[in-house]
């Protein structure tokens, strides 16, 4: 017994370490039951990322029905000109032209929030600073080496790293060189928003999923009661004979 | 005048087919021992969970589409513009992690109670056969969403038949219709996956019933009933599965769906065990993924694999690793099958089996560092040694004396009553009162109230009785 105890200690404490090698992601607040905040997600979707992104599984049709706002309001604000209410969210640009110029071709962000998590976008959005190694002059704390040039730069402004010195060792910190458009705050909460918005992208049904679900579980849970009472009735003759 | 012909009816297919008959042999007049526990739910729970695929598996292949270009997109169609189509992904996604539970469990119930026994090693035989199946099932058919994972969790797999020395390339050309997984992969694991290995499961869950309805249940006392039977011939510690069993299983099954449902619906990925989170990347055969990891319930033989060192041995290791089940009948020699009656010996083995076993499962997860990789070999040594060494420690086993006819156990109801009991001499056990002064307010009241606080003593002594309770269990 005392072997066991000590094995599992070992591999507990182990995969402790391998964890602590990884880049501590921020953590996004996803609320999709914040309607304006997916509004304006989809917003920001359309403007800084549909230049190369598709979300081609998702329709504008869709978002105007689970924001609970007009088809008007979704195509004269959010979608681009041109686009019918019915169109699924596709790029504009080029996969030939892509390849060219960034190397590979921005992928579909429709799962994207399913694939990488919502912290790892929140954070990924947040962590791009100045590299004049990199095609584009900028480099990623979370995804380094990223193909993606920072889409959001006029907005955060420009940050570099700077290394930190503690006693479990050196680690490198963001500092923001020159403000953008926008204040620290306004800039996370406009991330935000665009989280928020992929999550509900990667699962557009989610939202009904939980809400019908615990209709289900009261309809099991008084199913249970019954069945129970049921086999207490039928199993009373069986203990009787025993006692 | 109307009844009368619905009973004419009735009796005109009573007399060309045997239906009375089957249902009183399988049902009414099968006598199952009175004394199942909760172990034993987890028969009929496969049964749900094989018809639960086979439904939701029918409604997805009507909008599924096999082709290597369109998979993916039609998964994601299934789950954004088929009505209720996500409902029906998700039940069956969490079926398939869902049916490798409840056969896990299935089985570990019939190492604990000694199921395979004789004369029931054909039962067991066909139920290992289910189980490579369902793992053939299972394997294919998370080819089908065609992600990042499915493809490269195929590729990897499809590729150790190529350790085979001699015919090993040209077999794993022949299984995957090309030289690397593609459509023509996809296009076969489909047809398998829908036709071919469905049938062959419902054939083998037919002879594993029929095998076992002609030597009835064994039970948690691993007696059989059938030695004391009343004047009827009718065995007096067997109650009819009809209706004593059915009602009873519909409990667990409302417990079961419970847990189902909650999966379904709030956390169908279930932390990116149920449906990992590389596979809602859409296949790229020029990107192989960093990690490759196969489902959760594979992973236990995954870890095994992956601790040989030679990649043949690894093969042969993992293969060996199953067969070596369908051995059980034969490897364990002491006829004692219960583990209430059984020695020390073989429940600390059989404990230190599980805790490999799920340890095997979690190191399948994860990344093969040389820490893991030694840890992978040891409890792969624990696992075979289980079952290899299995000949020898059960001649030393000392068994304890097995009773006649079934015993009564105290039922969950009345285990809960008597813990209900004992709690608060537990509470005063644990804890101690103080009385507490205070420097403010009227003097009278100062020392009139107490604080609880635990008690070390108190603590240690029931941790001590718990330790040694469970030590005992173990003799």
């Amino acid at each position: 017994m005392k072997l066991i105890t000590t094995l599992l200690l070992l591999l507990t404490l182990s995969v402790g370490a391998h964890a602590a090698e990884e880049t501590k992601l921020q953590a996004a607040n996803v609320d999709l039951s914040d309607k304006v905040s997916l509004l304006r997600g989809a917003k920001h979707f359309v403007t800084y990322c549909l230049g190369c992104h598709s979300a081609k599984y998702m329709r504008y049709l869709r978002i105007a029905l689970d924001a609970g706002v007009d088809e008007k309001i979704v195509l004269k604000d959010i979608a681009p000109e041109g686009a019918s209410i019915y169109d699924q969210l596709h790029s504009a640009m080029n996969k030939h032209d892509a390849e060219k110029w960034f190397g590979t071709q921005p992928p579909d962000l429709s799962l994207i929030a399913r694939s990488r998590g919502a912290d790892w976008l929140y954070s990924y959005l947040k962590s791009y600073y100045i590299d004049p190694t990199r095609p584009f002059g900028v480099n990623n704390m979370v995804f380094p080496d990223t193909a993606m040039p920072n889409p959001l730069w006029q907005l955060q402004g420009e940050q570099h790293t700077v290394q930190r010195k503690t006693i479990w060792g050196e680690y490198a910190q963001l500092v923001l060189d020159e403000p953008g458009k926008l204040s620290e705050r306004e800039f996370d909460r406009m991330v935000n928003d665009l989280v928020n918005f992929l999550v509900y992208v990667g699962e557009p049904g989610q939202m009904e999923r939980q809400s019908i679900g615990k209709y289900v579980l009261a309809f099991l849970l008084i199913f249970l009661v019954i069945a129970y009472l049921l086999k207490k009735e039928y199993w009373k003759d069986i203990h009787k004979d025993v006692h | 005048m109307k009844i009368n012909r619905l009973a004419l009816c009735g009796n005109w297919i009573l007399e060309r087919f045997p239906l009375a008959k089957v249902w009183n042999e399988h049902m009414t007049h099968y006598y199952a021992p009175k004394n199942f526990n909760f172990w034993y739910f987890f028969g009929s729970l496969a049964l749900l969970v094989l018809v639960n695929q086979f439904v939701t598996g029918i409604l997805l292949t009507m909008n599924y589409k096999p082709d290597a270009k369109l998979a993916f997109d039609s998964v994601e169609y299934i789950m954004r513009d088929v009505n209720w189509g996500w409902l029906i992904r998700y039940m069956h996604s969490t079926g398939a992690s869902a049916f490798f539970i409840v056969i896990y469990l299935h089985m570990f119930r019939g190492l604990m109670y000694g199921s395979f026994k004789q004369p029931r090693e054909l039962i067991w035989i066909f139920g290992m056969l289910l189980f490579v199946c369902l793992m053939a099932e299972a394997f294919m058919g998370y080819l089908l969403p065609w992600g990042q994972m499915s493809y490269w969790g195929a590729q990897v797999i499809i590729s150790l038949f190529s350790a085979i020395p001699v015919i090993g390339d040209d077999l794993s050309l022949w299984v995957r219709g090309d030289y690397v997984v593609s459509d023509a992969t996809l296009n076969r694991f489909f047809a398998f996956h829908v036709i071919s290995v469905p049938l062959v499961l419902v054939m083998l869950v037919f002879l594993h019933i029929v095998a076992l309805h002609e030597v009835g249940s064994n039970n948690p006392d691993g007696i059989e009933i059938k030695k004391y039977k009343d004047e009827q011939g009718i065995p007096l510690d067997g109650i009819p599965f009809h209706p004593y069993y059915t009602v009873k299983d519909l409990v667990g099954v409302a417990v079961f769906l419970i847990f189902f449902a909650t999966v379904i619906f709030y956390m169908p990925e279930m932390g990116g065990y149920f449906l990992e989170h590389a596979n809602f990347i859409p296949a790229d055969p020029m990107k192989t993924p960093e990690h490759i990891a196969p489902v959760w319930y594979f992973t236990p033989f995954y870890a095994i694999l992956r601790a040989i060192p030679d990649k043949f041995a690894g093969v042969i290791g993992m293969g060996g690793a199953i067969v070596v089940l369908f051995l059980l009948p034969w490897l364990d020699r002491n006829p004692v099958r219960s583990i209430r009656y059984r020695g020390g010996i073989y429940k600390k083995a059989l404990l230190l089996f599980v805790i490999s076993f799920i340890c095997l499962g979690y190191l399948g997860t994860q990344p093969a560092t040389p820490t893991a990789t030694l840890f992978a070999r040891l409890f792969t040594s624990i696992y075979f040694g289980f079952f290899l060494l299995m000949p020898i420690y059960t001649r030393w086993e000392k068994t304890k004396p097995v009773p006649q006819r079934l015993t009564e156990q105290h039922s969950l109801e009345e285990q809960l009553h008597t813990l209900e009991e004992q709690l608060p001499a537990l509470f005063e056990e644990i804890t101690e009162t103080k009385p507490v002064t205070t420097e403010i307010g009227d003097p009278a009241f100062r020392s009139s109230f107490f604080t609880r606080r635990p008690n070390a003593e108190g603590l240690l002594n029931v941790t001590t009785r718990l330790v040694k309770k469970l030590k005992e269990s173990l003799d």
